[in-house]
Formats: C-alpha cells, structure tokens, sequence
C-alpha cells in the first residue's frame, strides 16, 4: 500500500534521530576493538625544517609502548595521492611533489606527521610522544603566497623548480581584454577569500585491523566515501588489493569536506595493525585537527567587471592565487579551478570570461575543498564586483542584477558550463517580498535614530553541484569516475534493502532514501532500510561531496528500482497469464492493463525467492538490482539571499537582524531537510562573513588560530533565526529533477553579508572590506573617518 | 595513581578504580561504555561532552572523576524513560534539530538544564544560554526551535 504520508515531498521527521537522541549512534570513536592499541602522532612543531634524526628509544623504554614508527616504517608504501591533476597554461602538467605519509627528511607545516607512538593506552602513548626526540635545524617558511613566490623564495620541495604549482587558465583572454579596453565601465576590486578551517564536530578517528589468517585489512574511518578511501590507500599507497580492505565509515559527525580526502593517519594505523598483529587506533584531538584537517578556501584575487553605458555586462576577468598549502590534497587542485572558475558567469550573461589561478605551496596545512569548494570564491567576487559596479554607476543593485540576468535555457556560459534550467528573476522576486526589500529605507532610517548603522545587502548565486559526466571530468583532471551506485535488494518477504554509495554524515540520507524508495515502489516506508558506509555492503560508490547524494546518488536509486519494477513485471505477466506489455505498475501493485488482475509487490517478491511457480527458462530468480548512474551533466541550483544588518558604530560590532533565503533546489523530497541544510549552510556563510579566519604568524608560520579559543566559530547568539523558502525549476537531466541543496547557504551568504556591511558604511566611503568583518576592522573605519571629520 | 570511584550513573551505582588524572567523560565513556557522551574540543568550547552531574549541566571535560565522587550524574543515556523519549529529546527529533548528532548529546542535556532553570525562555535567552555547544551543521535555527517547543512540553508535561 502506498505510503502517501512519507513519500516524495512530506517533511518526513528523520529515522536516523532516535538513536542520535538517545547517544546511541556510533561513530567511530565509540568503538573499540579487543587487545586494541592507540597511537600518538608526533608532529612537527616547526613550519619548515630538516629533520636530522628521530630517537625513539626513550619512548620505547617506557611501560606499555609498544612501537615508535618513523618514515622508514614507512619506505615501502606510496605517498599520499593527489586525485585530480591540473595542466598549465602552455599544457605541462602541474607540479606534484611527493607526499610522505611520515615526514622523509623534512617537516613542512606545523602539524606535519614526524613519527607515531604506539602504545596499551592513550595517555601512555601521548606521554611517550613526548620522550620521542626529533633533532631539527630550522628552515625559512613561507607562509603567505606571495612570499612564496617571491624570486629569492627557496621552493619549499625537492623536487620541484619553485613554489608554484600551476598557472592555469581559462576562457578567451583576447576578447576579455579587448572587451574591457574599450569598455564604458570597468569596476576592478582586489579581495581575499579567507582561509577557513571545516570544523565538522567529530575529529578524525582511524582504527586499523588486520587478519593474519584470511590476510584481510579493515580500516574504520571518519570519511565521507569509503570507497574512494579503498581505492587510494590499497592501489595508490598501501598496494593492499582492494578485496582484502574493506573500509568502513559508521555514523561520521560531519565532513563539510574536510573528510573526502585519504589522510595519512589512515595508512599509518593500517600498517601500524598489520605490523604489530592487533588493532591500532587514532583519535585526533581538537588542536591536532586544526594542524590536520584540510583547510578551505584561501584565495587572494583581482577581478575586474566591465559594463556598457546601460549596465549591460561586457566582460569579466579574474586573477587569482590559491594556497595549496604544504602538499597536494586529494581534490585540491580542482577546487580553485574546475570547482570555481567555471561559476565566474553566475546568474549572468557575461558574454566573456577569462580566468588565471596561480596555485601556490606554502608551509601551512593543506587546503581543499570546503563547503562549497571554489563556488563560494566565485560567487563571492562576481556578487562583490557587481555591488560595486552598481554603486559606481549610481544603477541600483537589484536592477544591475536582474538586467544581465541569464533569462532563457539552456544556457552556454563562456567558462565550459551548460546551465539547463533556472528563473533567476523568481527567487529574486520572492526574495524582495520576502525580505520587504521596498520598505528598507524606512527601517535605516528608523535604526539611525537609535544610533544603529543598518545596511542591506543581496547575493544572487548559482553553483554546481554533482561534478559530472565523468569522461568530461576525467578529461579535465579528475583521476576517478564521479558517478554513483545503488543497489536494490528486495527480500523473500518484500522489505527492502537500499545499499548506497553516498554516505550520509548528517544529511539525512536514511529517511530521504527511504522516502525516494517507498514513494517509487508504493510501499511501506518502514519496510525499507538503507545501508551505507561499508565496502563490504555497499556497490562501489563514489560518497558524499559536493551536494550530490540526490542527483547523482538518489538517481542510482531510482534507476536499480526501475528494474526491480521491470523484473517485477515479468513475473506478474507470467503469474497472472498476461502478456509483459500489458502490465502496469502502481501503488504496489502489478495490473493487467484495465482489469481487475492483481498482484501485489510481495507476491512477486516471494515469487521471486520461491521460484514455484516462475518463468525459470527466461528469467533468473530473485530481485536485486544494482544500476550505475553517470550524470550528462551538473546540477545547477541558484537562488538570491538578502541580509539585513546593523552596525553598532561605538562597538564595529554588526548584528544580522534578518536573513532571508530563497533558492531553487529543483524538486524536493524532504522539505524539512532541506531546510536545514540551508540554514547550517548559511552560519558557515555568516561565521566566513563575520567571525572566522585562519591566521598564521607570517615570519613564524606558527597557526595562530589553533583552538576554540582563537578560531572563532559561530555560536547561538552570533546569528539570528532565518527566514527560507524555495522556488522550483527541475533540473532537466534526472529522472527526480533534483538540484542539490547541501552547499548553497555557504556560498550564497558571505556576499550578501559583506553587501550589507558596505551599505550600511555607506557614509564612511568604504568601497571594500575583507573577510571576516570583525569589530575591529568596522571600528576602525568608523573611527578614522569620524578622526578626518573632527 | 589509581582511586576508586563510587557514583550513581543513570540510577544505577557504579565503582571503580580509575587513573586519579581520569576526566569524568573518559570515565563515562571508556570505563563505562557510556558513548552518547562526546568529545568535540580540549578546551572546553564545544559542549559535545555535558551532561548532568547532581542534578545540573556540566562539561564532563572539565572535571575529574574523582571530584564526581558520591555524585548523581545523567547522560544522555539516562534521559528517556525507556523506549518514551524525554520531551526535549522528542522536540529535537520533531523540529529537526540535529544532523551529523555528535553535538546532540551535549545540546540536549544543556537544553534540560536550561528548561529546569527557566522554564520558558526567550529565543534570546535559549541562544545565550548555548553560548557552551557548538554545533557546525544546524546553523541552530532548528536547535532553537527544538528548545522552545521542548520547553512547553516539559511544563505542560512530566519531564519524566
């Protein structure tokens, strides 16, 4: 019978929360494994330095240590990989150097990996850290890009000629320059994307086992695609065949990114297991993670915009340097490039584009993607110069926007994308209603009475989402296939296995799954369970990044359950003595085309298992299908976000007095997820905007903002309750017309946040401002200005 | 410098030996298995780690087993009564608030805490009252939500 309370479109409350509620999930932490050991990283606490010896012997003499492992441990094993390679400018490859999974010879960032300590217990292992004596003699670093490419910068590898990684390009750098000389307008602005770190709730934690008798490696982990981590650490680094690894990812607490990527500590607590014949564990502590995990964003830009007399768009060209940080992170050369450049046309009908990202290695942590990954940078500087081309050019804002609008589709875009769908003026409308955009003045004006400087501001973005197809990806770099799997099992009794290749680390993939399933297949949302997160269970899938788990992910589902329902249909024609074409499938039902001739999904199950009565000469028993699907093309949600702020001028401190959000996800399962997701999406926007920065002491190369006590996160009462709602256009490219929804708050807020900034200072001429506004930064202006009036 | 440690845990009295240095939340979760109880910082920031120690919240990072001694501590094991969540548990799961769940724990046990103190706060005083729980994925719109219908439920009910 057909579930019409939790099927596609009902606000399903999540089947995943009883267990999160009652601290029963289990993450990977929560599990330990017998006669298990613990291991402690001893990292480097100097940003760049040689590594003259490692004497592990005090260590080792202290009670319940078992093992001190160094690079050489290591010599045999690959380095840690890099999954998407990048091509310069004249067509060379970019420059790749090794990645040790133990520091060989010289450490390159705080935090780098040194050695590890294997102990009976953790706090014997953390205390024998600290016996464990590295001798270093002290290199120069280079913490900032531009000191890194500096002609009397030293590279900071070996191994390659100078500190940069590549110079890329993309788009028709001629017509760009053209178009921009004999332009009317060009507004130019220099900005900085700044450096992020993820924070997802849960460190990192690895577990390695391994089985001497059957030779089989398990590694538990906190990642977001298992699978991806089997294939880089068995092919790539540890060349353990991929049928004796399984890789498991249980309950993770967050990723945002930051646990895509293959980190060392997974080779080194799987070879640590095989070495030593017992399970090893790491858990990273919280500092350890802010010198661990891959940070985000970190661009430095110049971004010019040039328009005709009308406002209309003419051109836009973009320079831009990336911090790679000290190695190359999985994905991270295609973050600043693939992941960015091809956003630069937004909602617009920019005719041309040009684009140079110079990548950068320096002695900090690596960078990579990060919530949104390249498309909050994007759509950061293209909202950003648009502000002020309008406020330039005396043309208000919301007109500029919506006259350059992209109004029919499909759209080619001068930087290689193909929007298939959108109304960029509906969500801009709903958002003016919705935000009483119209009746602003009034409320500035009402505020300056109460000494407050309110300020508005709109960000209309588009991103891209589910990286694909995968030809054309690998075409441009990317060293794996980005589709998805699914496989359907149906059981004897007609419940209902879905066994997933996304990964769900707070998405809420269990119950939006289920619904897809029970929705398509008319039955039972409770009969239906979804199964991810373990190699050994799970079709080989690609995981959880980049807001593709619907699209591409739900998609698989969809497909394996189309052939369940044509299988299905086989079986009712030959138990109900009809011909195949005459079958339809609804509700739950097989029905002879305009007869009362029924049977129903269980039925067929069963029959399936219980092969009696079954057409064994034309079809295999069974039901379980796996399908593989391979997206034609991104998904392209957009939407326009408008923030209302108010300066405290005595303080610099900015309130965000409302926010409202309006986006086009395509079609929605779960409303009420989805509007989660943008919410939390938008605090990671707002902590960008105007809390969060990752500050290294640039002579030092010392992370400054190494805890909660110095990296500010968003907390309650930074951010105020939103205002959300959705506009639909279906993608045209998936059978679910699904867009993605896990990004988009990330990189439609800090524009529309900063917008509001520069417009409530309107009277302090401040034409820009970095990320993130702090207190200071704003007093400063006010006060210099309020200094120069006096 | 093993101590033993006699408290009553979820209603149930538990006595152990334990490292002197033992924090209350690796006691709970390594000695007693007890892993709703999470670790998300080492400075006592994030909150993931609260539970109720006598009746009141507390950052089980910041204190030691030993000083908890002869305490009632609650975790977010002992909440609900039997399969019947707790009403603030309840409102979570009904508003949505929490994802990933790893922050969930702490923010559930502080909420409690803040409801048995102010039975109906303010969304004002709900968020100061957070200022200890971090979370990274609600963006807390449904973490609020949560708070405020979890508060009328447990004055219009038995918080059990």
């Amino acid at each position: 019978m057909t579930d019409n309370n939790r099927g596609i479109g009902e606000a399903v409350v999540r089947r995943e929360d009883s267990r999160f509620l009652q601290g029963r999930g289990q993450y990977t932490d929560d599990m330990n494994l017998a006669g298990q050991l613990f291991a402690c990283i001893v990292r480097s606490q100097h940003a760049h330095a040689t590594i003259n010896s490692i004497d592990g012997s005090a260590a080792m003499a202290m009670d319940g240590v078992v093992s001190v492992l160094t690079h050489e441990d290591f010599a045999a094993y690959g380095g840690v990989p890099c999954g998407w390679g990048v091509n310069n400018k004249d067509g060379s490859p970019m420059a790749e150097p090794k990645h040790p999974i133990l520091a060989e010879g010289v450490a390159r960032h705080v935090g780098d990996p040194v050695a590890v300590v294997i102990a009976e217990s953790p706090i014997i292992a953390r205390n024998a850290a600290e016996h464990v004596q590295v001798s270093y003699s002290e290199l120069p670093a280079v913490v900032s890009m531009q000191q890194a490419l500096d002609a009397s910068a030293k590279p900071i590898h070996g191994d390659t000629e100078s500190n940069l990684c590549f110079d890329w390009e993309l788009g028709d750098r001629e017509a760009v320059d053209q178009a921009i000389a004999g332009a009317h307008h060009v507004t130019k602005l220099e900005l900085i994307n700044n450096r992020l770190v993820p924070n997802a709730m849960e460190p990192r934690c690895a577990i390695g086992d391994y089985n001497s008798a059957t030779g089989d490696h398990t590694l538990y982990t906190t990642s977001q695609n298992p699978h991806v981590i089997r294939l880089l650490m068995g092919a790539f680094v540890l060349q353990i065949p991929e049928h004796k690894l399984r890789v498991v990812s249980p309950d993770v607490g967050g990723g945002f990114g930051s646990k895509i990527y293959h980190y060392a500590e997974e080779a080194i607590v799987t070879v640590a297991a095989m070495k030593l014949g017992k399970p090893v564990k790491w858990t990273s502590d919280r500092t350890e993670a802010f010198i661990s995990d891959a940070h985000g964003r970190d661009h430095i830009t110049t971004v010019e915009l040039a328009l005709d007399r009308e406002g209309n768009f003419l051109a836009l060209r973009e320079s831009t340097h990336a911090n790679m940080g000290a190695y190359l992170s999985t994905f991270a050369p295609a973050v600043p490039t693939y992941l960015h450049s091809t956003l630069l046309a937004g909602q617009y009908r920019t005719p041309v584009i040009y684009a140079e990202v110079k990548a950068v290695f320096t002695n900090t942590v690596v960078v990579d993607a990060y919530r949104g990954a390249g498309r909050p940078e994007a759509s950061y500087l293209v909202e950003r110069v648009v502000e002020t081309a309008a406020r330039e050019m005396g043309i208000d804002p919301v007109e500029l926007r919506r006259k350059n609008f992209i109004k029919s589709f499909p759209h080619d875009t001068p930087v290689a994308l193909t929007y298939d769908s959108g109304d960029y003026a509906a969500t801009l409308d709903q958002a003016m209603i919705a935000s009483d955009y119209a009746g602003f003045e009034a409320r500035r004006a009402e505020a300056k009475q109460r000494g407050k400087l309110r300020g508005i501001g709109i960000a209309c973005y588009v991103e891209a989402c589910g990286v694909a197809p995968s030809n054309i990806a690998g075409a441009l770099g990317a060293r794996a296939g980005l589709y998805e799997a699914a496989t359907i099992r149906v059981n004897p009794t007609g419940s209902i296995s879905v066994l997933t290749g996304s990964h769900s680390h707070g998405q809420g993939h269990e119950t939006t799954f289920s619904q897809l399933v029970a929705d398509k297949l008319g039955i039972d949302y409770d009969s239906i369970d979804v199964v991810h997160g373990d190699t050994n269970r799970i079709p080989f899938g690609m995981g959880t990044y980049g807001s593709r788990s619907l699209a591409v992910g739900g998609t698989a589902i969809v497909n394996a359950v189309d052939k369940i329902i044509a299988k299905g249909k086989k079986i009712a024609a030959h138990l109900l003595e009809a011909s195949e074409a005459d079958i339809e499938f609804e509700n739950g039902e097989f029905r002879v085309a305009g007869t009362d001739k029924m049977k129903p999904f269980a039925e067929i199950a069963l029959t399936a298992y219980v092969p009696h009565n079954f057409p064994l000469e034309e079809l295999e028993p069974g039901l379980e299908e796996t399908a593989f699907y391979d997206p034609k093309n991104f998904t392209f949600p957009a939407g326009t976000y408008v923030c209302e702020v108010e300066i405290d001028p005595d303080t610099g401190t900015t309130e965000i007095v409302s926010f409202h959000a309006s986006d086009d996800f395509g079609r929605i399962i779960n409303p009420m997820i989805v509007e989660g997701q943008v919410h939390g999406g938008l605090v990671q926007g707002i902590g960008q905007a105007l809390l969060e920065g990752c500050v290294y002491d640039t002579d030092s190369g010392q992370l400054i903002s190494g805890s909660y006590m110095d990296y500010t996160m968003p907390r309650a009462d930074d951010v105020p309750s939103f205002s959300v709602d959705t506009c639909v256009t279906e993608c045209t490219h998936n059978p679910l017309g699904v867009k993605g929804c896990g990004e988009a708050g990330a990189i439609g807020a800090p524009p529309a946040v900063m917008n509001a900034i520069i417009d409530a200072l309107s009277d302090y001429n401040v034409r820009h401002l970095d990320m993130p506004a702090t207190p200071n930064k704003i007093w400063s202006i006010i006060h210099k200005a309020s200094a120069a009036a006096a | 410098m093993s101590v033993s440690v006699v408290m009553t845990v979820n209603g149930e009295v538990v006595a152990k030996h334990v490292e002197d240095r033992t924090l209350l939340v690796e006691f709970l979760r390594e000695h007693l298995r007890l892993t709703g109880t999470h670790v998300g910082c080492d400075t006592s920031q994030c909150g993931a780690c609260v539970v109720h120690a006598n009746g009141k919240s507390l950052k089980s990072c910041t204190a030691l087993a030993v000083q908890m001694d002869g305490a009632e501590i609650t975790t977010i094991e002992g909440l609900a009564n039997g399969d019947v969540l707790h009403p603030m548990q309840e409102a979570f799961r009904q508003n949505h608030g929490l994802q990933c769940g790893f922050c969930t724990p702490g923010m559930v046990m502080s909420a409690v805490d803040l409801v048995n103190e102010n039975p109906d706060p303010s969304e004002t005083e709900i968020r100061e009252w957070l200022e200890g729980n971090i979370c990274r994925c609600t963006g807390y719109h449904n973490i609020v939500k949560s708070i405020s219908a979890g508060a009328k439920a447990m004055r219009e009910g038995d918080p059990t």
